[in-house]
């Protein structure tokens, strides 16, 4: 059953996020975006990583398309016309990724430890809010507070850019 | 019997459709959001790796996961400030397509 999940999770982000890249409507690739991040946060699930997989549909499927989806709407951005493709540049680009995608799957298929299966946890659940948080309050504390700053910038910065400049 | 391998495949496939995205499309709003695809992917081998290095508690390695978290703030900073600026580009220049901004094109 887990199987069937898993394939059924990975099948729904990939090829929604195929669409997001094929689609020529932007806002057809917005919403594909969104089913894809959907697909992602049922295979962090699956990982038993459901903080991470909440936080991936509040923070990405709700805050960061609605981002995405109002600024499509504000510049009233229309199906693309149909220009001239340059085949040349298509055609590099394309060759480019398919090597990465091939590096990539022989790197995968050389790795020793990526044919075993995952341990499994003695508990039947684990708290892992909890344990995410200590790891971020202790550990991780500085990183933690140099992140607010971070945001704190990229607010300033998104006002200060928004910003109508007087004539 | 689902692999670690299996988690590393979907994660490439879905980096490598991020990564055409970015070099085939010419609107910044569908490179902006394959970026994010991109991201998305490095995130999913994070957790898997997480997942699969148990410690002797039995817990996952959680160094990932906050490690996760750390990349999914600073990419939803780097949208709003993107955004921003393609909506400060728009307005000066009426377009969202990388061909008509070659002002610095070599």
């Amino acid at each position: 059953m887990s199987l069937f999940l898993f394939w059924l999770f990975a099948l729904l982000t990939v090829i929604f996020g195929a669409a997001v890249v094929i689609n020529r409507n932007p806002v057809a690739s917005a919403l594909s975006l969104v089913v894809s991040f959907l697909g992602l946060a049922a295979l962090f699930m699956s990982l038993n990583a459901y903080f991470i997989g909440i936080i991936q549909v509040l923070v990405y499927a709700g805050a960061v398309m609605v981002l995405f989806l109002f600024i499509i709407m504000l510049l009233d951005l229309r199906v693309e016309e149909r220009h001239q493709i340059n085949w040349l540049a298509s055609a590099g680009g394309l060759a480019v990724a398919l090597i990465l995608l091939s590096q990539i799957f022989s790197v995968v298929g050389h790795l020793p430890i990526a044919h075993n299966a995952f341990p499994p946890l003695p508990g039947s659940t684990i708290d892992d809010v909890r344990n995410i948080g200590a790891a971020l309050f202790g550990n991780y504390n500085l990183p933690f507070q140099i992140i607010g700053v971070l945001v704190l910038v990229a607010t300033i910065g998104v006002v200060l850019l928004s910003k109508r400049e007087p004539r | 019997m689902i692999t670690l391998g299996d988690y590393l495949i979907v994660s490439g496939i879905l980096f490598v459709i991020g990564f055409a995205g970015v070099m085939l499309r010419r609107n910044l709003i569908i490179i902006l959001m394959s970026l994010e695809l991109m991201l998305n992917a490095a995130n999913l081998s994070l957790v898997a790796f997480s997942r699969f290095r148990v410690d002797s508690n039995g817990l996952p390695n959680y160094n990932a996961q906050v490690f996760v978290f750390f990349i999914i703030t600073v990419a939803a900073a780097e949208v709003a400030v993107g955004l921003a600026i393609l909506v400060a580009l728009y307005r000066a220049r009426q377009t969202t397509d990388v061909k008509d901004i070659s002002s610095l094109k070599f």
